[in-house]
């Protein structure tokens, strides 16, 4: 098929908006040619990967600041993925000067560009919400998985640079998950086990993405009850108590396999709304049982030092949740809730971050344990809620994994020993 | 002097030793940028150096971060002298592109093989 560009598109392709549009077009438009679009879309907003400096590294960030001093400036909303430490506490999280100053100047480089320093991989929740149908160019495998599925929107797995280079043009090639026809499901999973807690969606979504590939999932068989529907279908899910479930569940989908968007039968917005999602050739499976995911997530060490919630970035109600689980304990090992900047500062004025803090764990902005570089500090086991964050600790971070609920990862904060039961 | 057409993905002309393999290779954490030498244990090529060869393979794979590895081995003088995929795909693409490295796919790359002599203009591509 043949790529057509409008005339604005051209004369960015041929620099007559400057350089750094030029090379933003560039990117898009190969990308275009390569997987066979025959247009361009305008895209409502964009999601930025690359912003730590452990994963960017000194060449990553000089490319953005030579792009940034071309003059690229994002022309949509956008938001920028987390740091590889929080921008105001590094210090007492242990990471070197060396490490928070090379931090500090890849965030300027990007807020140079005009985007907002939020620092999370739950932008839905900090106010980069898109409706249902709208093309996006989002980056962040979880954020690009909660968009797609929950949301409605429409994107692409999109790399750090090719989301940048759609926020400088206003672009995306129309191809993939951006039509009707790459949004039809791939594998029919059957549940046939209970699946209600939070840390069970994070198993189910290890499991089929390791069926599914970079397929799309269609998931039967989930009883959630208590959503209504009666609303705007995206506000309904956003705000059910599923939400995080749901962030957890697609950032597992993303991790365990390359799953940029699932269905859930009756639930999801496309799964309500279209008839024909299923291809002809659908493949077929079912999941019995969650054990394989605890099996493949958990270590045999029973030493916790590092529990970890908030993987992606914890939600106001899982600030609460843990809030109240350690009121009244003594942390023996380290707790970390990792969050955006914003829910922190709404969890300190309701007294959250004080709670936490009081039994010894802390509330980390902006940062993530899987793009920190945990080699400087001296963790070696940890225990968490996300399957996302467990199957990331050993290749990403050098920690063992320990995968449970919340009130197992507490419980495991507070002894410093992993139970293992009760799963 | 044998010829292959092809698609181009960054226009250029290179020339170098091929080095060849049906395995896709991800460059985040499988090549080091400081010594352009691939790392993954459990690459074929492990151990080689991609730096100034002909570098064939089928596709990338694994993190988007990948790009900027790219781009990373160019500035430290260690990037290949050309890319050819068998059918290329975001991370690769958009790394050739901003590392500014000629890059082609939708080659018959089972005609190429590790130690030939690999030509690469546009979109025309000529080996011996």
């Amino acid at each position: 098929m043949m790529l057509t560009l409008t005339d604005t598109e051209k004369s960015m392709l041929a620099g007559k908006q400057g350089r750094a549009v030029q090379r933003a077009m560039e990117i898009v438009e190969t990308l275009g040619r390569v997987y066979g679009a025959s247009r361009l879309l305008p895209v409502e907003s964009v999601q930025v990967a690359g912003v730590s400096y452990r994963n960017l590294g000194e060449a990553g960030l000089s490319f953005i600041q030579d792009w940034a001093s071309e003059g690229a400036r994002v022309c949509v909303p956008t938001t920028l993925n987390p740091a590889g430490m929080d921008m105001r506490d590094w210090q007492r999280m242990g990471f070197s000067a060396a490490f928070a100053s090379r931090q500090q100047a890849t965030i300027e480089a990007y807020v140079s560009m005009g985007i907002q320093p939020t620092c999370t991989c739950t932008p839905y929740l900090v106010g980069n919400l898109p409706g249902l149908g709208e093309h996006i160019a989002w980056s962040e495998s979880s954020a690009v998985a909660f968009a797609n599925s929950v949301l409605g929107a429409r994107t692409n797995r999109e790399g750090g640079p090719s989301a940048l280079a759609s926020a400088v043009c206003g672009r995306t090639a129309d191809y993939g998950l951006h039509t009707d026809a790459g949004r039809r499901a791939t594998h029919l999973v059957e549940v046939r086990c209970p699946v209600h807690e939070p840390h069970e969606f994070a198993a189910l979504g290890y499991i089929v993405g390791k069926l599914a590939g970079n397929g799309v999932p269609y998931v039967k068989g989930l009883e959630l009850s208590g959503i209504d529907f009666s609303e705007e279908g995206r506000s309904a899910l956003v705000d059910s108590i599923y939400a995080d479930s749901f962030k957890l569940l697609g950032a597992a989908l993303a991790s365990s396999g390359a799953v940029a968007l699932y269905h859930l039968q009756g639930i999801t917005p496309e799964a309500r709304e279209r008839k024909d999602l299923l291809l002809d050739k659908v493949i077929k499976v079912t999941v019995d049982s969650l054990e394989p995911a605890y099996a493949a997530l958990n270590a045999s060490e029973q030493v916790i030092d590092l529990v970890v919630i908030g993987c992606p970035h914890a939600s106001l109600q899982e600030l609460r949740a843990v809030a109240d689980a350690v009121e009244g304990q003594t942390l023996s090992a380290m707790l970390w809730v990792t969050t955006s900047r914003q829910v922190k500062d709404r969890s300190v004025e309701l007294g959250y971050v004080e709670a936490i803090e009081r039994a010894g764990g802390m509330v980390v902005a902006d940062g993530c344990v899987v793009v920190a570089p945990m080699s400087e500090l001296n963790y070696h086991s940890l225990a968490t809620n996300s399957a996302k964050m467990a199957a990331y600790a050993l290749p990403h971070s050098g920690l063992l994994p320990h995968l449970g609920s919340l009130q197992q990862c507490i419980e495991a904060a507070v002894s410093g020993r992993w139970s293992g039961c009760n799963r | 002097m044998n010829h292959l057409t092809c698609r181009s993905i960054f226009k250029g002309s290179a020339e170098g030793e091929a080095l060849v393999t049906e395995i896709p290779i991800g460059f985040l954490g499988g090549v080091d940028p400081d010594t352009g030498i691939i790392v993954d244990p459990a690459h074929p090529l492990c151990g080689q150096c991609i730096t100034n060869k002909v570098l064939v393979f089928p596709y990338g794979k694994g993190s988007t971060v990948g790009s900027y590895t790219i781009y990373r081995l160019k500035k430290n003088g260690l990037a290949p002298a050309a890319m050819v995929n068998a059918e290329s795909e975001a991370i690769v693409a958009v790394g050739a592109l901003i590392a500014e490295i000629p890059m082609v796919d939708q080659v018959d790359t089972s005609k190429l093989r590790t130690g030939m002599q690999v030509h690469i203009a546009g979109e025309e591509l000529w080996f011996e």
